[in-house]
């Protein structure tokens, strides 16, 4: 296959950046996004180029570093993550936009690598269940309910990648928010703190400068993992209930 | 050929002298304590936060010690634990299946093949129980049954039903509950938290660890960082074959160092290969991506018994099929170890049996069990695995036979150290899979997640106390001579890389190393091999420094010399795994020496000669330090899964 890439190429974050064009050709459709990057990085170190600097690790859709917005959409036009996404996605010839995550709360580091570190603030503001080690319960001492397991699960699937920030016009970190709060409200380890949790939480989003929620839903049609749009709803539930 | 010098044998002199049972307790209640007062006068670094770095910041953090954490990936919760998939061993007996601590720790020491030691995996069966009891705590989402109770169930290698799991995303879950008690602590301001910062060079002084050289991976920035311990727990080294199951960051750059420094090296040679990894398309392949290995509860594994066989899997009738590992091994059928069901696959496949393209591969299939248990049951126990391979391969395995094929995975071996995670530099602990010491030759599935979580909650919090309350820290501060020199050797490594300005890039000398070990020091090995390996290495690693090219600066981010530096130590390494794999003459887990093996080509252990953990020295010439093995309560048998 062959290719033409228009990457998004910034130095820095004090850099304006611009649209850069490469083709990139011998391509497999059986490769992933990524590793068609790492062809190109190939190709321009040899010929004296910089590399396109962007996040990855895992590789294989858990660890949530790598995320790129691909011809306007959040990891590309399949709902997975970038280093998932595979080149038979494409059409041989196809021109393709790469760009970095673009949100208030996300700012540029260099080309494709945005800063997520707000994500961890908000979960440094109560994103956590306050166990101390070595005094645990018995662990069948706190049965679970097959069907709130399975929702505590289903939002605890989240892995922080950023693609509902990225995808969503307001730059709103609801969904990430509501992942959490839901995964640890709805557990009975997770009541003491149930109505200061999700307090802080929303206070530090808000803080953090991620936008409002309009349940437009694109974070939902982005995100890798699934996480419900009911979560959102019952992000709100739980901040209202708190803050009666 | 690296030359090699034989130093004193080695021992580890922490663990009591009292009944295997009581040593854990006995270790406690002597280690000295440090009263809640005096511990936030001490400061400790930990580097990485996978299960056991995570779990030992938050630990030590609420303890109240002031604790300074580092991290290569732009946040802790991206550590490569968050990619295990199958589960967590604990010894609960919830089954009633006959499960015990005994059998746990019994089980693991004869699955690591008699190469580890007792004391240190029956503290870790021990403390298995309580670590289930701690996720649960922390709401770790573990699967469980319509009454609310906890699920369970079984994995290689095992006949009881032992392994807590949170469906295909164990790993995920239990480093999030990890990473969330640690986010607490940030919080708290205990643990002083530098993401994007990697770890460059050990700081020793008079002998003791007291800080580390690292870089800001956004500036460049080189800084030292003092203390009263140094805590590693940043991973295995199994990215040294380019292609492996590890996330592309995992690297070997920390107990690399650490071993220049002076930290011994034990059992380098010991890799494990996962059996249930997709195979390799093509050339371009970065990394590889296993299945968990729970699939083969319910997965068969087959080839055509007719070399060459093309047809497709649903043309090819029942009794055209060869079911090898349930022939083989009918008592444990396609839940033998790891190792040995590795070694069956390549076999299969070396022999012509081999499926897919390239003829290296062999189906896993679940057409039996969505007979019997219904495609819902399936897809509840691994609907994110088939998914995930449907994704990669675009074939769907409810329809087709998944194809799979033995990968590197994980590495036993690592830094040296004695029953209380020291290593052989006082005041440097190693916990997790950066150590060497529960897992012995082989690694039983759904243990790794289990050993970090006890090294980083219990074992360590503990043991370092003792080093802690019983060591008299003399002042250091930033203008110290061992703390500036060191520094400076980083500085000078670094520039040294960027001015090299060859030809050939960091990847291409990665992926012929990888290539080498593969092909040398892989699922076997042989004296030719290993020899001929051990003389391509140095002259590689020469033109390494001669040719590689690093562009860029080393005042931003820059990918590629993060990348260089690593590979340099790789380069390094592997000429000790190539030397330690060589002078291993016997066949044990995940070494399988072709010269030592039975008439039916199973491993052949030789216990009389090297019942011993091969430990390291670092120098021009390495040293052999050895540590017998003494098995005391599971003597050694030949390993028989028949």
């Amino acid at each position: 296959m062959k290719l033409t890439l228009r990457i998004w190429r910034q130095s820095g974050p004090q850099d304006q950046g611009r649209m850069v064009s490469y083709a990139v050709e011998d391509l497999s459709p059986d490769m992933s996004f990524l590793e068609m990057l790492d062809v190109l990085n190939q190709d321009l170190i040899t010929s004296g180029e910089l590399p396109v600097a962007f996040d990855h690790d895992c590789r294989e859709g858990i660890c949530g570093a790598c995320g790129v917005v691909i011809n306007g959409r959040a990891h590309g036009p399949e709902q997975t993550t970038t280093c998932q996404l595979h080149l038979r996605a494409f059409r041989d010839g196809d021109v393709i936009d790469v760009e970095p995550w673009r949100a208030k709360g996300f700012p540029v580091v260099k080309d494709l690598v945005v800063d997520r570190s707000a994500f961890d603030r908000i979960i440094q503001a109560g994103g956590y269940i306050t166990a101390p080690t070595g005094s645990a319960p018995e662990a069948h001492a706190t049965p679970v309910p097959k069907p709130d397991a399975e929702v505590a699960f289903d939002n605890a699937t989240c892995i922080g990648c950023g693609a509902c920030v990225a995808a969503c016009p307001n730059g709103s970190a609801m969904l990430f928010t509501s992942a959490k709060v839901t995964h640890l409200n709805v557990l009975p380890q997770g009541q003491p703190e149930r109505e200061q949790r999700v307090l802080d939480l929303v206070a530090a989003m808000d803080d953090e400068g991620f936008g409002g929620c309009t349940n437009t839903g694109e974070c939902v049609a982005s995100c890798p993992k699934e996480i419900p749009f009911a979560s959102i709803a019952r992000l709100n539930r739980e901040f209202l209930h708190a803050s009666r | 050929m690296i030359d090699h010098t034989v130093g004193a044998p080695i021992a580890d002199t922490k663990s009591p002298d009292v009944a295997l049972e009581r040593r854990w307790d006995e270790r406690k209640f002597t280690a000295k304590l440090v009263n809640p007062a005096n511990r936030r006068k001490h400061r400790v670094i930990v580097v990485g936060t996978g299960l056991a770095g995570a779990s030992a910041g938050a630990t030590l953090g609420e303890q109240g010690y002031q604790v300074v954490q580092f991290c290569f990936q732009d946040s802790p919760r991206r550590a490569h634990s968050v990619a295990a998939q199958g589960g967590i061993n604990a010894a609960k007996n919830y089954r009633n299946d006959g499960d015990s601590v005994y059998r746990l720790f019994y089980d693991t020491v004869k699955g690591g093949d008699f190469r580890s030691r007792e004391a240190n995996v029956y503290r870790l069966a021990e403390i298995s129980a309580q670590i289930i009891d701690q996720a649960v705590a922390q709401g770790v989402p573990f699967a469980r049954e319509y009454g609310g109770l906890l699920d369970t169930r079984s994995f290689g290698g095992v006949q009881v039903q032992r392994t807590f799991y949170a469906r295909g995303q164990t790993g995920q879950q239990l480093l999030l509950g990890a990473y969330q008690a640690l986010s607490r602590q940030i919080d708290a301001g205990t643990v002083e938290m530098h993401a994007r910062t990697e770890m460059l060079d050990l700081i020793v002084v008079d002998g003791r660890a007291r800080g580390i050289v690292a870089r800001n991976l956004i500036t460049g920035e080189l800084t030292t960082h003092l203390a009263d311990a140094v805590v590693l727990a940043t991973g295995g080294y199994g990215n040294v074959f380019y292609l492996s199951t590890n996330a592309k960051g995992s690297n070997a750059s920390a107990i690399w160092r650490a071993h220049r420094r002076g930290a011994y090296f034990a059992n380098p040679c010991f890799t494990q290969i996962h059996p249930t990894c997709i195979p390799r398309s093509g050339n371009h392949q970065s990394k590889l991506t296993l299945m968990s290995e729970s699939l083969r509860n319910d997965g068969r594994i087959w080839v055509p018994k007719r070399p060459g066989d093309t047809r497709p899997p649903d043309q090819i009738p029942e009794d055209e099929r060869d079911y090898y590992l349930e022939r083989l091994y009918p008592s444990f059928g396609n839940l033998v170890p790891r190792d040995i069901a590795s070694r069956a696959a390549k076999s299969r496949c070396d022999a012509g049996f081999g499926v897919g393209p390239g003829g290296l591969g062999v189906y896993l299939d679940f057409a039996d069990a969505i007979e019997e248990l219904g495609r819902p049951a399936i897809e509840d126990r691994y609907g994110n695995l088939f998914d995930m391979y449907q994704r990669i391969t675009a074939e769907d395995p409810y329809q087709v036979p998944m194809r799979i094929y033995p990968a590197i995975h994980y590495t036993m071996g690592g830094l040296w150290v004695d029953y209380d995670l020291q290593s052989t530099v006082p005041g440097l602990f190693v916990i997790g899979e950066a150590n060497f010491s529960d897992h012995g030759a082989n690694r039983l599935g759904a243990s790794a997640l289990m050993q970090g979580l006890a090294d980083g909650y219990f074992v360590l919090p503990t043991t370092i106390n003792d080093y802690i309350g019983s060591t008299t820290f003399d002042a250091v501060d930033a203008a110290h001579p061992a703390v500036t020199a060191t520094e400076a050797e980083v500085r000078t490594r670094l520039t040294r890389l960027l001015s090299i300005n060859g030809t050939r890039t960091v990847d291409s000398f990665h992926r012929e190393l990888g290539l080498l070990m593969w092909d040398h020091c892989g699922m076997s090995r042989h004296d030719s091999g290993l020899r001929s390996a051990l003389e391509r290495v140095p002259e590689l690693r020469t033109e390494f420094w001669r040719s590689v090219r690093v562009p860029g600066e080393g005042t931003e981010l820059n990918q590629e010399l993060e990348k260089a530096n690593r590979v340099a130590d790789f380069l390094e390494l592997a000429e000790l795994m190539l030397l330690d794999a060589l002078l291993r003459e016997e066949s044990c887990g995940g070494h399988f020496r072709e010269e030592h093996q039975t008439a039916d080509g199973e491993a052949l252990r030789d216990d009389a000669h090297f019942s011993h953990v091969a430990a390291w020295e670092y120098g021009d010439r390495p040293v052999l330090h050895r540590e017998e093995l003494t098995f005391d309560h599971v003597h050694p048998t030949q390993r028989s899964y028949t």
